[in-house]
């Protein structure tokens, strides 16, 4: 592997040098989009071709930002939502895996509650968050549900596809080895949908923040969701876009 | 000599919601300890589903099946399969894979795996026992496939065409090394087969099944006169055009 570089042939070398300019590339211009963004934004603000009252500009939405830096509530706000997203997620990946092997192990039970399912990942789930303040009251607890209410359903879906997905031939295999379903489950399904979990845990993080924030739209006092209504109502566009 | 296996008027079909449809209809035989037998027939006829019934994996709907001369319901222990493809687990190394049927059997003892290096060394894959699967060869990979069947030490062995997935010079040599593995080690095996000159060069009798439903057509004892009796000898002598030929006779006279 570690050639030197006089033994590089000049094909080689070549090729390494294109593809060195390919990343560099790549990798400026994605800079570049942001930083013309940022300054169109803050001269247009600044000159007046878009209301800066409404669309804000970027240096007051850092002056605001550090506002909050300086007083300390950012990181509590911040702090706040973390910990919500991250103990839905965790609960949303434990409960989805659980769910899905159970499934998995029952055909029928799967084919009776799919149609429930289909249903409960259609319901449009910030609809919902007010229910869930109702019955569970204005507590941390309601938003945790309420971030886990958007993933869950779909993530249980989705492992348990990949679940049954999994090569049959492979599970033959385990069979032929006196195994039982068991270990077709031990052996072969769970270890080749690995990475189907960590996709789907990538797409609930998301899911989950998504969630956690509507929640705290409706039932919180703090947390980011709550700092965007508490912003959007004293009318300061440059804290909800923070 | 008692027969190692044996088959009695063994029928099957396959259900769906549209019908039924017969697979096998009838089958009996058996097979020596020791013996080495070769099923062929029209594809589809339901080959497979034969091996799958001897390893217990179905029922039988007729008929009843004797190993050793006892009644043959379950699963047996003493019945090693070997499937088409490799089915190596990518996230396993080699070693651990061999190991993958003593692991289900809760027979991970020391003694087994220094018998699976042994094996390894043995089918030269020992430097590979730490590699991933991806990393050997077809021909590798059905060895140590062969190997994770062996170690559970079954007295029956069922092959379902374990050599078609592999090119064709691999093929050769991989069924050489297999077939002679298996003589070796004296352990009565049933192949699966659509390959009629892979039949005529590893067995000792060959059953040729008809179309389906698949009944047997004719057993066909094959016995070579050379001094050293390998697949690849056989290929070579003058007796293998005229088996082969005998076979595919037997398979197209009914079209």
């Amino acid at each position: 592997m570690n050639k030197e570089i006089s033994s590089v042939s000049g094909g080689q070398q070549l090729f390494l040098n294109r593809l060195r300019r390919h990343r560099i590339i790549v990798r400026t211009a994605r800079i570049l989009i942001l930083v013309v963004f940022l300054i169109l934004w803050e001269v247009c603000a600044n000159t007046g071709i878009i209301d800066s009252f409404i669309f804000s500009s970027p240096s007051r939405i850092a002056l605001c930002f550090w506002g909050m830096v300086l007083d300390r509530s950012i990181f509590l706000h911040m702090g706040i939502t973390l910990y919500e997203t991250i103990a839905s997620f965790l609960l949303v990946t434990l409960l989805s895996i659980l769910t899905a092997v159970l499934l998995w192990c029952s055909r029928k039970l799967s084919e009776i509650l799919e149609p429930y399912l289909v249903v409960l990942n259609s319901l449009p789930k910030s609809a919902m968050a007010p229910l869930l303040i109702v019955w569970l009251g204005a507590t941390p607890t309601t938003i945790i549900v309420a971030g886990m209410s958007v993933a869950i359903f779909g993530s249980i879906m989705n492992l348990y596809t990949s679940f049954t997905t999994v090569d049959q031939e492979k599970i033959k295999l385990i069979y032929t080895l006196h195994g039982t379903r068991k270990h077709a489950l031990l052996k072969v399904v769970l270890p080749s949908s690995v990475p189907a979990v960590i996709s789907n845990m990538k797409v609930n993080i998301g899911l989950c923040l998504v969630g956690v924030v509507i929640g705290e739209f409706l039932a919180a006092r703090n947390g980011l969701g709550y700092l965007i209504i508490y912003s959007s109502q004293v009318l300061s566009c440059a804290g909800i876009l923070i | 000599m008692n027969p190692m296996l044996e088959l009695k008027h063994i029928s099957y079909s396959y259900h769906t919601p549209d019908g039924e449809t017969k697979a096998l209809s009838d089958i009996s035989f058996s097979l020596a300890p020791g013996e080495f037998t070769s099923v062929v027939g029209p594809s589809g006829c339901g080959k497979s589903t034969l091996l799958s019934l001897i390893a217990g994996l179905m029922k039988a709907e007729e008929g009843e099946m004797f190993l050793n001369g006892t009644l043959l319901t379950d699963n047996s222990e003493k019945i090693g399969y070997m499937l088409q493809h490799d089915h190596l687990f990518e996230w396993r190394t080699v070693y651990r894979n061999v190991l993958l049927g003593a692991e289900i059997n809760k027979k991970g003892s020391p003694a087994l795996g220094s018998r699976a290096l042994e094996l390894l060394k043995q089918y030269g894959l020992e430097q590979f026992a730490h590699s991933r699967p991806s990393q050997l060869s077809g021909g590798m990979r059905q060895r140590a496939a062969l190997i994770r069947t062996l170690l559970l030490d079954p007295d029956l062995l069922l092959l379902d065409e374990p050599f078609s997935a592999l090119d064709y010079q691999t093929r050769l040599t991989v069924s050489d090394d297999i077939g002679q593995i298996i003589r070796q080690s004296g352990k009565t095996a049933l192949l699966v087969t659509h390959d009629l000159s892979e039949a005529v060069s590893l067995s000792d009798r060959i059953i040729v099944l008809t179309k389906r439903p698949a009944s047997i057509a004719r057993i066909i004892p094959v016995s070579f006169a050379l001094e050293k009796d390998t697949p690849l000898e056989r290929r070579n002598a003058p007796e293998f055009k005229n088996y082969f030929n005998l076979i595919w006779k037997e398979l197209n006279h009914d079209e």
